[in-house]
């Protein structure tokens, strides 16, 4: 009920256990180049890239193997000096095969990469700093993956006035957002010098939860003078990472059903993104690796890993010593991580995570939850932070009415944060029911 | 690494949930409940308990039967019919002859819950069906009221607690009338303190206030009940009830009399609060439990009969879809709030 008074946060959200102390506490290290990398050609939202490398050539860390392919898509860059072996198909978390970059590091590849052309945070022109971000290759790393030189450019008629960098990291187990911000605080804020020019906005927000009081301080005593930046902590509930929910939170704006950012004239990036574009664009460098956090109850030795684009996941548990009864792998946490049907999928540029559960998480030992029918308890009306009813919508999605749940009860503004699922006490998979209902709605309504 | 399992499980995030289940709610209405029936057998004795084991019984099989007979699972693990057969012996008066809790038991789940479609789908509480329909079929039975605390009451049964069916039941002479028969005939009111503590007649787990209210703080501590649906029903009862009072007390009562007499506590604690019938919106729960409360004032004050929470309720249930549909929360990014 104190949501209701509480300013700085938004109404429902659920609290889940959030088994973040126990790799928060351990810095950033490096991994080792696996035998082979495979780099997914799209690995963001939007059109995949180009490759403009040959089977057989010879490539340097860094390099770019494949040119962006229009406005909304992104260049890739070499994750480790080698060969590149062929370009094939390869499987991806969504279960399709997607074309991907097979590279051969050269057993002693070094982690150095490749320098390209500098841009500078003073004197660049908003529209450089924007191609240079898509050349970096630089897409949402908190896991939605969309380009983030996309997102700079406001539509036509709208005007951007707050840049709002989130580093509020709400999901259970993940600690990579926290790890960037106490390590690569200088990074951030030059960061924010990049994308405050390219917007033209004039005050950025650093959004953090309230249980990193460590990185809050960091940020704090870190703060260059001359920057038009505040940093602000947001009490501690899922999901108040949400891009809807974080704006909401701090400035009180809400996004209008269906809208962007920019109808409210914001603008949501993401930290580590940030401290990437502040790494990389001096420098004139790509993505060729990022932060991730590996946990869960199934892995020995937890922590938050720089590793390379195109590792994949079976590598980086063999790395952590996966435990022997694993039974559910994830990418990202808990909430809404994708679980891998296969460990041969690649780490991309949008996974945050791999957490690891054992038979003992997954109920496999101990027998599947039943699943009951809907009692009406409307414990999911009052978790939804979109002020949906999932109750009734699962009952419309059982009986397949997905026009209905679209034009009456607003399905498609579902974000899947997995609020409902998780408080659920008949264990109904709603949100597996909206993802499937949102799929069948874009099929009815595409055209022809 | 350790060799992985030779295979994975998939599924739809998210992968954790919050522990909650039908069946530990269910057990903790039970929970609730307990005191309730204990004190109830303590003050109508021998035959109150038959009543409650006899209704609970009844009711778990008949779900089971009608599970096995329609080729399902049978649902009886999820303790929802012995909570409705738990709370439909709590409407009944102590007496009542066993044959006819059998009757209402089977009515109540086979036509207030499975005729339906089971958990999840009945429309009105299914113990009220139950009860509606002997309360309808056997209204002489129905209006009978063993005195409380009677001093034989562990050592010998009312003989119409063992009546063959369809026999005309043999009554003992000594009765009684409820608080509000009295109320309503003789404009007698009966004390705060015999209508808290159990000190009158009426059906068996009406009597004590103060256990039912215990009862339902500890589902509101245990978040397992929406303590609107109580409490606006208590303020509508109380807010007429005083006003009605002021202008006449001999003919309207005083509104604590309206709140602890009767089945308005066990009706609006333990019955208005069954989530299936009743509204899934805060909003909507205030209205429903306004709604409650005035057609009991109404039918206590005005009706033929000296009780209305049963036909309150169920009239309530049958508004609930009607109330889901007019009182929807505003959507995220829509309405005034968007800009």
């Amino acid at each position: 009920m104190l949501d209701m008074v509480r300013k700085d946060s938004f109404r429902h959200g659920v609290h889940p256990p959030e088994h973040k102390d126990e790799t928060s506490h351990l810095a950033i290290r490096r991994f080792p180049f696996a035998p082979e990398l495979v780099v997914p050609l799209s690995q963001h939202l939007g059109k995949p890239a180009v490759a403009v490398v040959r089977e057989g050539q010879e490539v340097v860390r860094g390099q770019t193997i494949a040119e962006p392919d229009g406005f909304v898509s992104v260049a890739m860059h070499a994750p480790a000096s080698g060969v590149v072996k062929r370009i094939a198909l390869a499987p991806s978390i969504s279960g399709t095969m997607v074309p991907s970059v097979y590279l051969q590091p050269y057993p002693a590849s070094s982690q150095e990469a490749a320098d390209g052309e500098s841009c500078d945070a003073e004197t660049a022109t908003p529209d450089e700093i924007i191609l240079a971000i898509q050349r970096a290759g630089v897409v949402g790393l908190g896991g939605a993956a969309f380009p983030t030189h996309v997102k700079l450019k406001a539509p036509e008629g709208k005007r951007l006035d707050t840049l709002i960098i989130n580093g509020v990291e709400c999901e259970p187990y993940l600690t990579t957002d926290h790890r960037v911000m106490l390590e690569q605080t200088a990074d951030i804020f030059l960061g924010v010098r990049y994308l405050l020019r390219a917007t033209g906005t004039t005050e950025a927000i650093i959004a953090v939860e309230a249980n990193k009081p460590d990185a809050v301080r960091k940020l704090e005593e870190n703060c260059p003078q001359d920057l038009p930046v505040s940093i602000r902590v947001c009490p501690v509930k899922y999901p108040q990472g949400a891009e809807k929910l974080v704006i909401k939170s701090l400035l009180g704006r809400e996004i209008p059903s269906g809208g962007l950012p920019a109808d409210v004239n914001a603008i949501c990036i993401n930290v580590a993104t940030t401290a990437e574009i502040g790494r990389l664009l001096p420098r004139g460098r790509g993505i060729q690796e990022r932060v991730i956090t590996i946990g869960g109850p199934g892995v020995q030795r937890k922590g938050n890993y720089r590793i390379p684009i195109g590792t994949t996941v079976r590598f980086a548990l063999e790395e952590t010593g996966a435990a022997q009864n694993i039974s559910r792998v994830f990418l990202g946490g808990p909430m809404m991580g994708a679980a891998v049907s296969n460990l041969d999928i690649s780490i991309t540029k949008g996974t945050s995570g791999i957490t690891a559960f054992t038979t003992a998480e997954t109920g496999e030992a101990t027998g599947h939850k039943t699943v009951y029918p809907c009692i009406h308890c409307a414990r999911c009306v009052e978790a939804c932070p979109l002020f949906l009813n999932p109750s009734h919508l699962g009952l419309l999605a059982k009986n397949e009415e997905y026009v209905q749940m679209a034009e009456e009860y607003n399905l498609m503004d579902c974000f899947e944060c997995g609020a409902c699922s998780y408080v659920c006490p008949s264990h109904i998979p709603l949100v597996q029911y909206f993802r499937l209902a949102k799929k069948m709605v874009r099929r009815l309504s595409a055209p022809e | 690494m350790s060799k992985p399992k030779k295979y994975l499980e998939i599924g739809s995030s998210p992968h954790i949930s919050s522990g909650a289940s039908v069946e530990v709610i269910m057990r903790n209405v039970l929970i609730a409940l307990s005191p309730v029936c204990v004190f109830a057998v303590y003050s109508f004795g021998t035959a109150a308990g038959l009543v409650l084991a006899t209704a609970t019984i009844s009711c778990i099989a008949t779900e089971h039967v009608l599970c096995k007979v329609t080729g399902q699972p049978s649902s009886i693990g999820d303790w929802s019919a012995a909570i409705t057969g738990l709370l439909y012996g709590l409407t009944l008066p102590p007496d009542l002859p066993l044959w006819m809790v059998v009757v209402g038991a089977v009515f109540a789940i086979a036509v207030g819950k499975f005729l339906f479609g089971g958990l999840g789908s009945n429309a009105f509480n299914p113990a009220l069906v139950g009860r509606a329909f002997i309360q309808a079929a056997f209204p002489q039975p129905m209006t009978h009221w063993a005195l409380p605390l009677g001093d034989t009451r562990f050592v010998d049964l009312p003989g119409s607690t063992l009546a063959w069916p369809f026999a005309q039941p043999a009554y003992d002479a000594v009765t009684t009338a409820t608080p509000l028969a009295e109320m309503k005939f003789d404009s007698i009111q009966a004390a705060n303190r015999e209508l808290l503590f159990g000190l009158t007649s009426g059906s068996a787990g009406e009597t004590c206030a103060v256990l039912v209210l215990l009862g339902g703080a500890y589902l509101v501590a245990r978040n397992m009940m929406n303590w609107r649906i109580p409490i606006s029903i208590f303020t509508a009862v109380a807010v007429i009830t005083w006003m009605f009072n002021l202008y006449d007390p001999v003919l309207f009562p005083r509104p604590t009399f309206m709140l602890f007499s009767g089945g308005l506590m066990l009706g609006a604690v333990f019955m208005a609060t069954d989530m299936v019938a009743s509204p899934i919106t805060n909003v909507g729960c205030w209205l429903y439990g306004f709604l409650i409360g005035v057609v009991v004032v109404v039918i206590r004050f005005w009706g033929a009969l000296p009780e209305g929470v049963m036909y309150a309720i169920l009239l309530a249930n049958a508004v609930s879809p009607l109330i889901d549909r007019l009182v929807r929360p505003r959507v995220f990014g829509t309405g005034k709030g968007a800009r």
